[in-house]
């Protein structure tokens, strides 16, 4: 009969036995899969190392915001890939955001035809693969007639095959970037002076749309209108934005898919706020908007917030379908780079660490958040 | 005095006047009451009308599809076989369509409550899955063999999607446990492992899998790339399937390990005796949740080139003949994966709720 202590000591060693297994398994495998891919790479006459970054890329593709040719480097192609991905993942966080904050609302309003048609719409577009939406849309899009059969949309937006057509404020391309930059510096500008997050909303959006315009004052080329209108001359169109279709299916069919998602995340945040503070609210005599926006949300947010997080992470994650519809982003830059240079665990790794710390960003934003959200014990 | 009758209103009652006062009960609430019905009545009739009222159904018929304003369904049927059955050879067909029913029919059957004990499930799920693959491979039942390549539309996604959750199950079950050991080497093994599969898109996961993969391995382990994909497939599902164990770990009191120590039963009994049966109680709805989306993200294995059922609609259009009819086939693919997601997404609401009830 073995003593308490002595079973004790068994435990612990049987404890490090495994561990030591687990360290020296991993070790053996990583090892293995490391000599492995140096005896295919050398079979393969390849090159590893991160020197191909330098090279010419010598191929095109459909989308990039800023000025792009085929002669660029491989770093610089890559770089306009992450710009693509965090454009279009930003892009889609905001309008998911949006839209799913108002159809959530209506799914949780008392009005029976309103939650109905919440629903509905919530029911559609849930349950129907994000990849196959994108697909749908794009083949939509993409079977509309040229410029001269475009869909005008009061004379100021045309949606045609070749993409939809916007007004814009009269600019070169490199400044809006830096417009860009300049609302995200506001963005963390009022993040780190602890502005009530309502209040902080508000100022960044008038502060962003000021800057804009007054860049634009200045900016604009002397003689041509401040607003760019398009119109049709000839056989295409001349002035505004071009969205190309395969970002605006891309755009499109992560808002539909993720508002509906966010729309059940905010239907269940709300519904779960006691309906006392609701009626405490009524006894004061606030409007229903002020009972939704002082009362409500506030209350809902602590429980909405978590998944909501994981909602922007999946978000920025879903931008890697473009690739079925041919939109540039990482992913699609990634796998081109790939097959064109052959440079395949670089590249891979590449995509991968930064899929990472864009992730983990979001999420380190999110518990943030959440943080500051949480009910203050006294 | 006389007696007043007073009865309770029935709950129907209740309801059909909260329903008025809610949806009737001021000239607003009756606006907007009016609008919503008459844009619903609008979209509903218009769809209506294209797919049913004014469709061409017949193949024979495709020459009265142009210029139509209605669905032209002879799409589907000159090409449903290429869109439910993909490459698979033509006279075989038979094979794949039972396959899919044995898959059906195993999902279908997990559904009820009287097999839902570990052992009972496993056995459920390995015969199901057993069935598809002798059905489709073909050659251990004297059949004409076809190889993996050779299978597609829908019973290639029903074949990940149950490949899939058969290997991801236990092996989530499995990080679950590693997770939450006392050993630190393997609780951070575990928690890496978790954090960085679901940091990254599934489609890069499935892209290494299937493309990078035979750069690391040797040749004996290389495998078939379907095979390769269906494991990356299996561990992203096993990574979130984790967390939702842990959820339902999280959901029982220590006391009860520590009442299984007290009465002498070691981990392994304390584990599938008393806590994995209330673990498995705790994760059911978040479990089915889970599964309703691996359904839907294995239309991703087309981007890495599978003939699944998004492929083969898009080849069922891909010919001068029915290039026009690209709607009718993306509408009818997305109906079959809509009918299954929503079914088993109502599966588990009823659970869900169901579930409350026995909570109070």
């Amino acid at each position: 009969m073995p003593t308490a202590d002595e079973l004790r000591t068994r435990a612990k060693q049987r404890s490090w036995t495994v561990q030591i297994i687990i360290i020296l398994l991993t070790v053996i495998t990583i090892w293995g899969a490391v000599s492995n891919a140096q005896f295919n790479l050398t079979r393969m006459n390849m090159t590893s190392g991160f020197s191909f970054l330098e090279r010419g890329t010598g191929w095109d593709y459909s989308f990039s915001l800023v000025e792009r040719s085929i002669t660029d480097r491989y770093h610089y192609t890559l770089f306009i890939g992450l710009l693509n991905t965090l454009f279009v993942g930003f892009i889609c966080i905001v309008t998911t955001t949006f839209f799913g904050f108002i159809i959530g609302t209506l799914r949780d309003a008392r009005h029976p035809a309103l939650s109905f048609a919440a629903n509905v719409y919530v029911q559609i577009f849930r349950n129907i693969p994000l990849i196959l939406q994108a697909v749908f849309l794009y083949a939509i899009l993409i079977h509309l007639g040229g410029p001269r059969q475009a869909i005008n949309l009061g004379d100021v937006a045309f949606l045609s095959g070749r993409g939809l057509m916007l007004p814009g404020l009269n600019i070169d391309p490199a400044v809006s970037i830096g417009l860009l930059l300049a609302s995200i510096a506001i963005a963390i500008g009022l993040l780190i002076a602890k502005i009530s997050l309502g209040r902080g909303l508000a100022i960044w959006f008038v502060s962003s749309i000021g800057t804009c315009l007054l860049a634009t004052a200045i900016l604009h080329p002397s003689g041509e209108p401040f607003f760019s209108v398009p119109s049709l001359q000839g056989l295409r169109f001349q002035g505004g934005i071009s969205v190309p279709i395969e970002l605006l299916a891309l755009v499109a069919s992560i808002t539909l898919y993720g508002s509906a998602y966010i729309a059940e995340i905010v239907r269940g945040g709300l519904s779960q706020v006691p309906t006392g503070l609701v009626e405490a609210g009524q006894a004061l005599g606030l409007s229903r908007i002020s009972i939704w926006s002082r009362i409500k949300v506030p209350m809902a947010l602590r429980s909405i917030v978590p998944p909501l997080g994981n909602q922007w992470i999946f978000m920025m994650k879903a931008t890697t379908i473009g690739i079925a519809i041919g939109f540039s982003d990482l992913f699609y830059i990634t796998v081109n780079s790939i097959s064109q240079s052959g440079q395949t665990l670089e590249l891979i790794l590449i995509l991968m660490l930064t899929f990472l710390a864009i992730n983990y960003s979001i999420a380190i934003f999110t518990n943030w958040l959440n943080a500051h959200l949480q009910l203050k014990e006294h | 005095m006389s007696i007043v009758n007073v009865s309770r209103p029935s709950k129907f009652d209740v309801a059909r006047r909260t329903f008025i006062r809610n949806g009737f009960g001021s000239p607003l609430a009756t606006l907007i009451s009016l609008f919503v019905i008459a844009g619903l009545a609008y979209l509903g009739w218009a769809m209506l009308d294209w797919a049913i009222l004014r469709a061409v159904w017949n193949e024979e018929n495709v020459s009265r599809c142009g210029g139509h304003a209605g669905a032209c369904w002879s799409v589907i049927d000159a090409r449903h076989r290429l869109i439910l059955f993909g490459t698979y050879p033509f006279d075989e067909h038979w094979r794949s369509t039972l396959a899919a029913i044995a898959i059906v029919v195993t999902v279908m059957v997990s559904c009820l409550p009287f097999i839902w004990r570990a052992r009972r499930l496993a056995v459920l799920w390995v015969a199901g899955f057993a069935t598809y693959y002798l059905l489709m491979e073909g050659s251990l039942l004297g059949l004409p063999q076809v190889t993996t390549d050779g299978w597609g539309g829908l019973s290639l996604t029903l074949f990940l999607f149950a490949a899939v959750v058969l290997l991801g199950m236990p092996m989530g079950l499995g990080l679950a446990l590693m997770r939450r050991s006392e050993m630190p080497v393997v609780r951070w093994f575990a928690t890496i492992l978790i954090d960085t599969v679901r940091s990254l898109p599934l489609v890069t996961t499935l892209f290494t899998a299937a493309v990078v993969m035979p750069l690391f391995l040797p040749n004996w382990l290389e495998g078939d790339k379907i095979w390769r994909v269906i494991v990356a497939f299996a561990m992203f599902f096993a990574a979130y399937q984790a967390e939702v164990f842990r959820g339902g770990f999280q959901a029982i009191s220590k006391g009860q390990f520590e009442a299984g120590r007290a009465l002498g039963l070691n981990y392994w009994s304390i584990l599938g005796r008393i806590v994995l049966p209330q673990v498995f109680r705790h994760a059911l709805p978040s479990t089915i949740n889970m599964i309703v989306v691996t359904f839907k993200e294995t239309a991703i294995v087309t981007i890495i080139g599978f003939f699944d059922i998004l492929a083969s609609g898009k080849a069922a259009y891909g010919t001068a003949v029915w290039a026009p009819y690209y709607i009718e086939v993306l509408v009818f693919v997305a109906a079959i994966y809509w009918v299954f997601i929503f079914l088993l997404g109502q599966y588990g609401e009823y659970l869900k709720s169901r579930m409350a009830l026995a909570a109070h």
